[in-house]
């Protein structure tokens, strides 16, 4: 079902501290052979201006799924999305297939794990920033050509004139990568989602590629929606983080706070399962499987693998994301429990 | 004495040849690697992609053949064995890989994937109910259940299959396992129990481990020794306490630098960081 909500209905309000976007009970249903399955249930974050927010989780927690709804590529006919996402003013989950690619690409800019395949092999990469330039602003193939070099040379490409004219194949996966993002920032967004930009790349090209994304952050005031699996690169980036498994949030807020004090067991569980948490030479990993998605446990999702869980409790309802001094938790127990985070050891 | 010794490999590639076939250009993808693997240790190559890391798993095994240089496995020369003596003796050095969902026969039920490597080699020596059985205890042994060997691959989770694919590797008693990133494609929290599975049976059936990774963090979990590999080169090895405390080679200090930390400086006191020209 899919919020009918006009773009009047939606108009901004000006609000301080001003949010960009505003994302509030995004839910996301897959049609399968067992019935509608919950891909992404009841997810609310927000972005400021200039901020980086990170979407952290395993495979299928639904940190992408998220992310795809919000760029309307989820509307398809064996999918349902329900919820608003509030981007300037425009409720993305209800804009019109007309409307939305006037934000998509130009206010909203993406890049995608797989660099090298989100480029088309028969255009130049110089032609694919171009085309994105001259589909949102009246400008002539000249202006549109000068700005695609324009951008590949600040994002540190050598010998961009002349690189502007060759195939993708012809370039690395990071700069691929660089090409990605020069088309994500060809029409100058106002926000960036990138889902796992460097899972792809080498760790030396990584740190490049994230670099850059600072860079063009601090110059540009973009903010930036970062979806990923590496808390070390969260760590790294992101402002304010949120946790997701199975579908849900399970832990929001400030990124330094909740990597040093996490308040739910799953966060714990990750941080305890980093090589440099090591206890006698054995990982501590977090027992068990995450669950599939039309197996999901009654109650707390995580409970079937926490070390806290609480049987009669923990398996009977699930916990409501409670908000308590700019941190969310989903877990029943979280106030009794003390939580190791990083540094404590 | 090592369990395996190889000396000077070397492995190229031609990129270019003329009109007659003869080769004008060549790509080195292993120059002058030599290291060697003690019974029941890990030893781990790292580098980025391209390095030259599976060719050199690859060359190991004989699965290709080198330029230059030998393998020698137990005190035999890999490279001069002709195909009766090199089958015997890859029955002792066996292979994980990477992606489990594409390294398993869709077709074929798990428990049979893991028996086949008896079939190969001892058809006759044994009945299919010792197989069936060799399977489930095998199963087991790597934390999963003996009901499973009916499930198909797609039935499993990448985790799982991973330990079915570690199961088959063991099914012939080997005395060495060449792993390919054998964790990249796993999720965090399974990783985890992957790495440990994997050191709690080198522990106790003395496994040697060939550790082919790009994750230095991974790397300092399950590596003895090490070698980090750059342009088809090694540029260092040795302890790999030693070389994560104190690299020294340059390229390695940049690698370790590289790597993302929880416990470093966060997104308010962004780091300045060694950054590499991607090439």
């Amino acid at each position: 079902m899919t919020t009918q909500a006009s773009p009047d209905a939606v108009a901004p309000e000006v609000e301080s501290p001003p949010r960009l976007l505003d994302v509030q009970g995004l839910t996301v249903e897959f049609r399968t052979s067992a019935g509608w399955s919950r891909a992404v249930d009841d997810v609310s974050f927000d972005v400021h201006p200039g901020e980086t927010v990170g979407l952290v989780g395993e495979s299928g927690c639904g940190k992408s799924v998220t992310m795809l709804s919000l760029l309307g590529l989820t509307r398809r006919a064996n999918a349902r999305v329900s919820g608003s996402a509030v981007f300037e003013g425009h409720d993305l989950l209800a804009l019109s297939a007309k409307e939305l690619p006037d934000i998509r690409g130009n206010r909203v800019g993406t890049i995608f794990q797989q660099p090298a395949r989100s480029l088309n092999p028969a255009f130049t990469v110089g032609e694919q920033i171009a085309e994105t330039i001259r589909h949102h602003r009246q400008v002539g193939r000249k202006e549109a050509w000068r700005r695609a070099v324009a951008l590949l040379d600040d994002l540190s490409i050598p010998n961009a004139e002349k690189r502007a004219g060759e195939y993708p194949h012809t370039f690395s996966g990071g700069m691929c990568q660089r090409v990605m993002i020069a088309i994500a920032l060809s029409c100058d967004p106002a926000l960036l989602i990138a889902d796992e930009p460097t899972t792809a790349l080498d760790v030396t090209v990584q740190a490049a590629i994230l670099d850059i994304l600072r860079a063009i952050q601090d110059e540009r005031g973009i903010a930036i929606v970062l979806v990923s699996h590496d808390l070390g690169i969260v760590n790294e980036m992101c402002d304010r983080t949120n946790i997701m498994y199975a579908g849900q949030v399970v832990e929001a807020g400030d990124t330094g706070e909740l990597l040093a004090q996490p308040r739910h067991p799953y966060t714990e569980g990750l941080l305890q399962g980093l090589p440099e948490n090591m206890v006698g030479g054995r990982l501590q990993a977090i027992p068990g499987n995450v669950p599939p998605l039309d197996e999901l446990p009654d109650g707390c999702h995580f409970a079937p693998r926490c070390a806290y869980a609480r049987a009669g409790d923990c398996d009977a309802v699930v916990p409501p994301l409670v908000l308590d001094d700019g941190r969310a938790v989903r877990c029943l127990r979280s106030d009794e429990l003390d939580l190791v985070g990083v540094g404590a050891r | 004495m090592s369990l395996l010794e190889v000396t000077g490999l070397c492995k190229s590639f031609p990129t270019r040849r003329d009109a007659l076939g003869r080769v004008r250009e060549q790509h080195h993808a292993v120059k002058d690697v030599s290291f060697s693997v003690e019974p029941g240790t890990t030893f781990a190559i790292v580098g980025e992609s391209g390095a030259g890391k599976s060719t050199t798993a690859r060359l190991v095994l004989r699965l290709i053949e080198p330029s230059a240089g030998s393998v020698t496995f137990d005190g035999i020369d890999v490279c001069a064995l002709g195909g009766r003596e090199l089958r015997l003796l890859r029955r002792r050095m066996q292979m994980i890989f990477q992606d489990p969902s594409s390294s398993l026969d869709p077709r074929v039920s798990v428990g049979e994937s893991i028996a086949e490597p008896l079939v190969v080699f001892d058809r006759t020596a044994t009945t299919k109910a010792q197989r069936t059985e060799r399977a489930a205890e095998l199963l087991e042994r790597v934390g999963l259940a003996a009901r499973d060997r009916l499930k198909y691959p797609s039935e499993m989770s990448g985790g799982q299959l991973q330990r079915v694919a570690i199961a088959r590797a063991l099914t012939l008693h080997p005395d060495l396992i060449v792993c390919d990133e054998p964790v990249a494609a796993l999720d965090m929290s399974v990783r985890a129990q992957v790495l440990n599975l994997m050191k709690d049976l080198q522990s106790e059936l003395e496994l040697a481990f060939l550790f082919i990774s790009h994750d230095l963090s991974l790397v300092r979990v399950i590596a003895d020794h090490l070698a980090v590999m750059h342009r088809g080169a090694i540029v260092e090895q040795g302890p790999a306490e030693q070389i994560f405390a104190a690299p020294s080679s340059e390229y390695t200090s940049k690698l370790l630098a590289a790597v993302p930390v929880v416990s470093g400086p966060g997104s308010r006191q962004r780091r300045a960081r060694t950054v590499m020209e991607d090439a």
